[in-house]
């Protein structure tokens, strides 16, 4: 058995969740068409999912609109705020997600000026200097994340709320690494936009959310039906929809246990790795998620390291899945400030609820029995 | 319950959910696609065996086939990004008016950002003739899209026979072909076709997945329409779903297995239930004889007005067969083209028989539909027998 510590790339399914979903793979039940029968049990079903949705991230249920995941939650809340809109500006944290970064720089090609917002080497941004962007001209559209997927850094989106909104413009929030880890409520955040995955939270792959409040102006991405209040057609995922709506309730029930298991491990990981020569952990000491620790060992390049110990049996990142095979250091790393020689060296471990003391303590090993094999090579 | 929408979902195969469940329950198969250790790998080869299995139905490579969450999404993704990729600006595209709404809607958009738009009128067959379509093109037309199979009433569109002469032409030919896949044979090394959309849940695959196939020689090039982490070669972003993907590629291949045998059986059926209906006098069938897939039968009932006729039948699954195009609210052109008027347009059923419709079922649904027409004629004031 392999020991999995990827769980910011995806993660099991949850045999409960699965136990949920599987009256929607069989039988009548599936067929969403609203007008039988068994389609009406099917609309109920999306109806309950998006209920306990709706509880975990502290939303209204109506506020909830099913996408295929978190990219494209996050595709239709920058293109579907600025879509016929007059183009202002679309401001991004220098460290998020591609699937937020990608999208805001294509909007370049629609008119829009696209700005990054600067983040500091602890992973956090730089408040006055913030303000001043927003103070600079128009904004229509900003985008944060609350947890980054690479260091697990935890960004107090609070804050931005006010001065995104004085400037005019709406704040998007990318939770997605952010949903089941730490606690979320979308109502009292006032941000206007959230989007949030199933299968970052033991929930099926292939189904997300974006949480809109009543007020934003959204535009769809996709055109054709009238599903999910015409902002987004095409038939329903049921089984899908039932599955993140039941690893919701989970991670909802499960929450502080979890997160107080996977703060166990990291401590536990983080001090192995401060005895090792030549270990810097990223963004350390900033407000990080529990589960999330991203290092480089000096003298190490982050995919030789990697694929090292996957040989051994150990599933761990460079950095986001999203961006792997591409043979750069982490965008993440480098729009911290980091250098490229240590970006390049980047090792993410990211623990899930099923994960063991036992798993750290051999990965430490091996990790210890990797960098000092190779070091006679190093010194000929 | 006996259900006979076929045309617009299907039960999932027994054999598909199987092929899916070790995706959702085995403790080493859940790894994210994209990663680079040893669940990665085996996820991804997951999803590429799904790829051949979806490209050998279809008759094109492998590396021509783009996931999407489903048809919706593949029939945006086709329009709106060649579209975009070649500039919209004084651009003419070439559709029908009996196209699905996920092209209609699309289409109704891109009118409002520079794309002009000619909307073709089926004519007396219900059909799109290739010669309409020819005589619809000018000097700016960038692309045709049209449907293979309509879903109303089954009938085919001479798709095969148009892609050549649009390829002569230097024009981008779209087919939606949701409800053409696995039914009647696509070859796509044959058949100059640029992209092609299709559906997992209408072949007894999952709900949420589907496929948009690709051209690379000559290549057709799409601006993306979800953007990230550059997965499906940059065309389509996110994290690929193992488990939709798996169920989409057995159930591609199932189809391909099964679709000689399901093609004589249904074809069987369809004329079994149409023999039985023509019990009532004054009906009218919407559905061709000839070109038409064989599991889809839509017939017109004089005197019994749609809606109601499909409230006097809560043991039947079926859908009425004047499915207005959403994003007209007009009858459907499709059964006007054939010569119905509106009431009797509006008095129709389309029963759309699939892989698990028994004749038990077939005779079973007969007889209601035969009472319910018969009652309800009975108590219509405007109903004279003798006419």
């Amino acid at each position: 058995m392999p020991v999995y510590f990827d769980n910011n790339a995806t993660t099991r399914l949850d045999p409960r969740v699965l136990e949920a979903m599987l009256p929607y793979l069989s039988g009548p039940y599936g067929n969403a068409s609203s007008l039988h029968r068994f389609g009406r049990a099917a609309r109920d079903a999306v109806e309950r999912a998006r209920e306990q949705l709706a509880m975990l991230a502290g939303c209204q249920s109506r506020e909830i609109i099913w996408t295929s995941g978190g990219t494209e939650s996050d595709n239709l809340a920058l293109k579907g705020v600025t879509e016929g809109a007059l183009p202002t500006r679309v401001l991004y944290g220098a460290t998020e997600h591609p699937a937020v970064l990608e999208t805001a720089e294509a909007l370049r090609a629609r008119g829009w000026g696209v700005e990054t917002v600067a983040i500091g080497r602890d992973g956090l941004i730089d408040g006055p200097r913030f303000e001043r962007q927003l103070a600079a001209g128009p904004v229509r559209l900003v985008s944060l994340m609350r947890v980054n997927n690479e260091t697990g850094v935890i960004q107090d989106v609070a804050r931005a709320v006010d001065p995104v909104h004085a400037a005019g413009g709406w704040l998007h929030v990318d939770a997605v690494q952010a949903l089941g880890k730490i606690p979320l409520d979308f109502t009292a955040l006032r941000a206007d936009l959230m989007s949030v995955s199933s299968h970052k939270i033991y929930g099926p792959k292939g189904i997300g959310a974006l949480i809109v409040r009543a007020d934003v102006e959204l535009a769809p991405l996709h055109h054709g039906g009238v599903q999910e209040r015409g902002l987004r057609g095409g038939t329903e995922n049921v089984a899908s929809i039932v599955g993140f709506g039941a690893a919701a309730e989970l991670a909802l029930q499960e929450l502080d246990a979890r997160a107080a298991h996977t703060q166990s491990l990291r401590e536990q990981l983080e001090s192995g790795l401060r005895s090792l020569p030549g270990v810097q952990i990223f963004a350390d000491g900033a407000p990080k998620a529990p589960n999330t620790v991203q290092f480089a060992v000096a003298g190490y390049h982050g995919e030789a390291l990697l694929m090292q110990l996957d040989r051994k049996g150990f599933a761990v990142s460079s950095g986001s899945a999203c961006s792997s095979g591409k043979g750069e250091p982490s965008h993440v790393l480098l729009g911290m400030g980091i250098a490229y020689e240590v970006a390049d060296g980047a090792v993410r471990v990211s623990f899930g609820k099923d994960n063991s003391a036992a798993e750290v303590e051999q990965f430490l090993a091996a990790l210890a029995a990797i960098t000092q094999a190779a070091m006679p090579a190093m010194q000929p | 319950m006996i259900y006979l929408d076929y045309a617009a979902t299907t039960p999932l195969d027994p054999r598909v959910r199987d092929a899916m469940l070790p995706w959702l329950d085995a403790e080493t198969h859940f790894g994210n696609p994209a990663s680079d250790h040893a669940m990665g790998r085996s996820a991804r080869a997951a999803v590429e065996q799904a790829r051949t299995e979806v490209a050998a139905l279809l008759g094109c490579g492998p590396d021509e086939i783009v996931w999407t969450s489903g048809a919706t999404e593949s029939n945006n993704l086709a329009i709106k990004g060649a579209l975009e990729f070649r500039g919209l600006q004084g651009a003419h595209l070439v559709t029908s008016r009996i196209e699905h709404k996920a092209v209609l809607d699309t289409c109704r958009y891109l009118e409002t950002q520079g794309l002009r738009v000619t909307y073709l009128t089926p004519q007396a067959d219900g059909l799109i003739a290739a010669e309409q379509v020819l005589a619809a093109l000018r000097p700016e037309t960038a692309m045709v899209s049209l449907m293979w199979v309509n879903n109303e009433t089954g009938a085919i569109n001479p798709v095969a026979a148009l892609a050549s002469q649009l390829r002569e032409r230097g024009v981008l030919f779209h087919v939606d072909a949701v409800q053409a896949a696995g039914k009647l044979a696509i070859d796509l090394a044959q058949t100059p076709i640029d992209l092609l959309s299709v559906s997992g849940h209408k072949l007894y695959g999952p709900k949420g997945i589907g496929a948009l196939f690709v051209r690379k020689r000559p290549r057709a090039r799409l601006a993306p329409q979800i953007h990230g982490g550059g997965h499906e070669q940059g065309m389509r972003s996110g994290t690929l779903a193992t488990q939709q993907i798996v169920g989409c590629g057995m159930a591609f291949r199932l189809a391909g297995e099964a679709m000689a045998d399901e093609a004589h059986r249904l074809l069987a059926l369809r004329e079994r239930l149409w023999t039985a209906l023509q019990v009532l006098p004054r009906i009218y069938r919407n559905s061709p004889a000839e070109a038409g897939v064989p599991g889809i039968l839509n017939v017109s009932f004089d005197g019994a007005e749609g809606e109601s006729l499909r409230a006097m039948l809560p043991a039947l699954m079926v859908s009425s067969g004047s499915a207005c195009s959403s994003a007209t609210r007009e009858p459907s052109y499709v059964l006007r083209a054939l010569g119905r008027d509106d009431e009797l347009a509006g008095s129709s059923l389309r029963l759309s028989m699939g892989r698990f419709t028994t004749s038990a079922q077939v005779d079973a649904a007969a007889a209601q539909v035969v009472e319910a027409v018969t009652r309800l004629r009975a108590w219509s004031p405007l109903w004279d027998a003798a006419a």
